[in-house]
């Protein structure tokens, strides 16, 4: 045992490692942190490819670049991707980086856990892309992959889409164990529960999201696999399964995982919006309550994404009733950012920009999403571009800008240079307008009547989608803005102060800039001053 | 400079290790493997297994590297009693999060049985669907005749309870039995470490891998008897799908667990876990009961109602 000792001996004091090995062994969480959000930005490179290509193909009405199959695996994989490969891995990476700092702690609780979590990402992601090189195609079916389209009508490689699932399922669970670990054992004396940042509350309420459906997903998947392989019936009428159980049983975990994409998001805002208002947060305490009740009714409400597969009438209305609460939670967070910025010294920061064009848009995407809870309404817009328009708007000026307004906040003190302030501002107004240029047209071309998925339209619908290629095009290219400016402040940015903000309270603002390798090797004092906000 | 093993106060961070990446590679090796093995049968083509292989000498090797370090460094008095904690929380929660996954096949066991079979049965709201597609069905439980046979054929007979009365002669009985008591044993092994009966240990825990081997045999002969005489497989509709995937993710759990516990029968041979210190016991004894809950559930559920 006495080796075990001497290797171990100056444990608290290692930096990190050389080379490759750095990354590759790392169990520090700020490297894995970094990690996460440079695997993010490839994968929306490679996602936002293909939406590039899905718009390229929709700029004008009749098929022009691409085959109609080929279109199906970019509006799958594009959404696959997007959601575990981009959104889910940046949260968690902020998630790395913050949570230890925001709570007082040296690091996240399972460190080696916290390696395998993320270095299970690239291998999954990996074999997911690779499934459209091989032969037959990658999967065609849409992100929710429907059976009986991904059993008895799927390409071979849907096995390995399948396991990619499973590994992707896989990191997220370790990835909210260690999460939950550590915030509940590792918050530094004094930092109760009710005095915790709200990003971190919101990453426990998420942890526990995805905890409890993830498992739900692999089960989905796994039926999926023996339909395929081992002539089982569980999709499959024929043998008294149901074709609409997978709906159901998919969107079990689905509805819940939209959560996990915003919650972290609602923390980011919820920690940019009192810094720049210079006041603390309104309604703390009603900002958790919403948070959890959000979370709670996320679990009742998920057969409204299948209104028109046949439910009974009792179902439908339950279904509708129980979404429509949802609007009360999410409206007093709303009410309480705007009620943060109501007489503050207000400043407009880019991550301030971001923070407020969230709180906005991400409104718009709540709003449609309430008319889409109306059953008979719903009826006439199910699998149209209004449900485009809606689920983007929550998910990209929602969940990405929530991710961009972290970046600018938190990347002064990750590497302690301050970012160009006004390559921030033109990173902004660009994915700004290219947003809204992209999916605003998109409500009225699903409201006439436009289906999604589909790589030709009737002419009616020409010039709303004219503009909603330009606007895609605008916000892909000008995220090369990010790119470069996040470049250029690790490289050559102006040093930046400790507390950075002259707005900003809580603990991660109380270390060096940049902070050391090892948060907070002794728990720090958590005073009333550094809490709340 | 303070190190862990001195100063209870640090949190101890482990240094950087090429376990978890071997792991990530090893998975991934195995699935991929197991990926091609599938696709192969499936175009009734010559499977190869070396990727297969590899990912699972690749898990095997990493794993129990892995695990040795852990238990060295709990040895050297490395984690202090927050660490221990850490390890507690992610232990509990992994096993909700496999509650989560057992709660998937038994959600669709809910809904095939009591939504999807009774519709096709045409009745219900949605009945008229039965009466277009398979008027003949008729919505039993268990069903043993198929909407369509002649694409998922039925089966002789079902696994179903025959009644209180007859138990004595119903192996998933006998078998509810020994797992029930194996979760009794593997408390009293738990009880003996904390009274430092060290025979108690190794007898209790010996015994409860013993009754779990029992359990994988009862198992692996009722599976038999399904497909040689009962005419029940995977592939005969939706009661032989829900019975199989529910009963064989539990086995394979089964499986899982006496392996586990079986590791911690060697381990308490070799001198370890100490009466104040036996989580690595302790979690297997965890994983043990979450199995017997499963399949009490399973019993209920599958077997008799």
């Amino acid at each position: 045992m006495s080796a075990v000792i001497e290797t171990h001996h100056d444990d608290h004091h290692h930096g990190p490692g050389k080379g490759i090995t750095r990354w590759l062994f790392t169990t520090n969480h700020k490297d894995i942190g970094t990690l996460y959000l440079w695997f993010s930005f490839i994968m929306f490179l490679v996602g936002g490819a293909m939406a590039l290509v899905i718009r390229a193909e929709l700029f004008q009405p009749g098929l022009q670049f691409v085959h109609p199959e080929f279109f199906n695996q970019m509006t799958t994989n594009h959404g696959l991707i997007m959601v575990f490969g981009v959104i889910m891995p940046a949260m968690v990476g902020l998630a790395n980086w913050q949570v230890p700092m925001m709570i007082g702690a040296p690091d996240m609780a399972l460190p080696r856990l916290n390696n395998l979590s993320f270095w299970i990402l690239p291998f999954a992601g990996g074999l997911l892309v690779s499934t459209l090189f091989m032969d037959g195609g990658g999967p065609n079916f849409g992100w929710t992959f429907y059976a009986p389209l991904s059993t008895t009508y799927a390409p071979p490689s849907t096995t390995f889409f399948i396991f990619a699932v499973h590994l992707l399922g896989a990191s997220s669970i370790m990835g909210s164990i260690n999460i939950i670990a550590t915030i509940l054992n590792l918050r530094a004396p004094g930092m109760t529960l009710m005095k915790m940042p709200l990003f971190v509350w919101t990453w426990l309420i998420t942890a526990y999201l995805l905890l409890a459906v993830m498992p739900v997903l692999a089960g989905a998947v796994t039926m999926m696999l023996f339909d395929i392989h081992f002539h089982t019936s569980f999709f499959n009428a024929a043998g008294g399964g149901d074709p609409v159980m997978f709906q159901h049983v998919f969107w079990f975990f689905g509805h819940p995982e939209v959560y996990i994409l915003i919650l972290p998001a609602f923390g980011v805002v919820s920690q940019i919006i009192p810094t720049f208002a210079r006041k603390p947060l309104f309604g703390y305490d009603s900002m958790v309550y919403a948070v959890a009740s959000i979370a709670f009714l996320s679990f009742i409400v998920w057969a409204h994404h299948m209104f028109t597969v046949g439910m009974p009438l009792a179902g439908q209305l339950f279904f509708m009733y129980a979404t429509m609460l949802i609007a009360i939670p999410t409206g007093v967070k709303v009410f309480n950012w705007v009620s943060t910025m109501w007489r503050g010294s207000m400043t407009f920061e880019t991550p301030m920009l971001f923070a407020i064009a969230f709180v906005v848009l991400f409104t718009i995407g709540g709003f449609s999403g309430l008319m889409l809870a109306i059953t008979p309404v719903d009826f006439q817009y199910h699998d149209t571009y209004f449900v485009v328009a809606h689920f983007h708007y929550v998910l990209v000026p929602g969940a990405v800008f929530g991710i961009f307004a972290a970046v600018y906040y938190w990347l002064p003190k990750w590497c302690g240079r301050m970012y160009d302030e006004a390559m921030g501002r033109l990173h902004f107004w660009l994915s700004f307008i290219g947003v809204n240029l992209t999916f605003f047209p998109q409500h009225f071309s699903g409201l006439a009547g436009m289906p999604r998925r589909i790589p030709d339209y009737s002419i009616q619908f020409a010039d709303f989608n004219m503009w909603s290629s330009i606007g895609a095009f605008i916000f892909g290219f000008s995220q090369l803005i990010l790119l470069y400016t996040v470049i250029k402040t690790i490289k050559s940015g102006e040093p930046a102060s400790d507390r950075v903000w002259d707005g900003a309270h809580g603990l991660e603002w109380t270390l060096p800039s940049p902070p050391p390798y090892h948060s907070f090797t002794h728990p720090p004092v958590v005073t009333d001053a550094e809490a709340h906000s | 400079m303070a190190n862990a093993a001195e100063d209870k106060s640090i949190y101890y961070v482990p240094e950087n290790g090429w376990y978890p990446v071997w792991v990530a590679l090893g998975v991934t090796c195995l699935l991929v493997g197991a990926g091609r093995w599938l696709n192969a049968i499936k175009v009734g083509g010559e499977p190869s297994f070396i990727v297969l292989w590899a990912g699972v000498i690749i898990l095997t090797v990493v794993l129990f590297s892995w695990f040795n370090k852990v238990i060295q460094e709990n040895h050297a008095g490395l984690p202090n009693a927050q660490v221990k904690r850490s390890y507690v929380w992610g232990m509990s929660w992994f096993i909700f999060s496999e509650v989560m996954f057992f709660f998937a096949f038994f959600g669709a066991l809910f809904y095939a049985r009591v939504f999807a079979v009774s519709w096709l049965g045409g009745e219900g709201d949605k009945g008229i669907t039965g009466d277009y597609l398979w008027p003949q069905f008729t919505p039993d439980w268990p069903v043993v005749n198929n909407p369509d046979p002649s694409r998922f054929t039925n089966p002789h007979e079902s696994m179903a309870s025959p009644g209180v009365g007859n138990w004595l002669s119903y192996l998933p009985f006998w078998n509810t039995l020994i797992l029930l008591s194996s979760s009794v044993t593997v408390h009293f092994a738990h009880t003996a470490v904390k009274n430092n009966n060290r025979g108690g240990l190794k007898a209790w825990l010996g015994l409860t891998v013993a009754l779990g081997a029992l359990f994988l045999f009862v198992q692996g002969y009722e599976y038999h008897h399904a497909y040689q005489e009962l005419g029940l497989t995977l592939g005969s509709g939706i009661y032989g799908s829900t019975f199989f995937i529910l009963t064989g993710f539990h086995g394979f759990h089964v499986t899982l667990g006496t392996f586990i516990l079986l590791m911690q029968l060697v381990r308490a041979f070799r001198g370890h876990f100490k009466p104040d210190d036996q989580f690595g016991l302790e979690a297997a004894s965890w994983y043990w009961h979450f199995v017997d809950v499963v399949w009490v559930c399973l019993f209920i559920f599958v077997y008799v109602l």
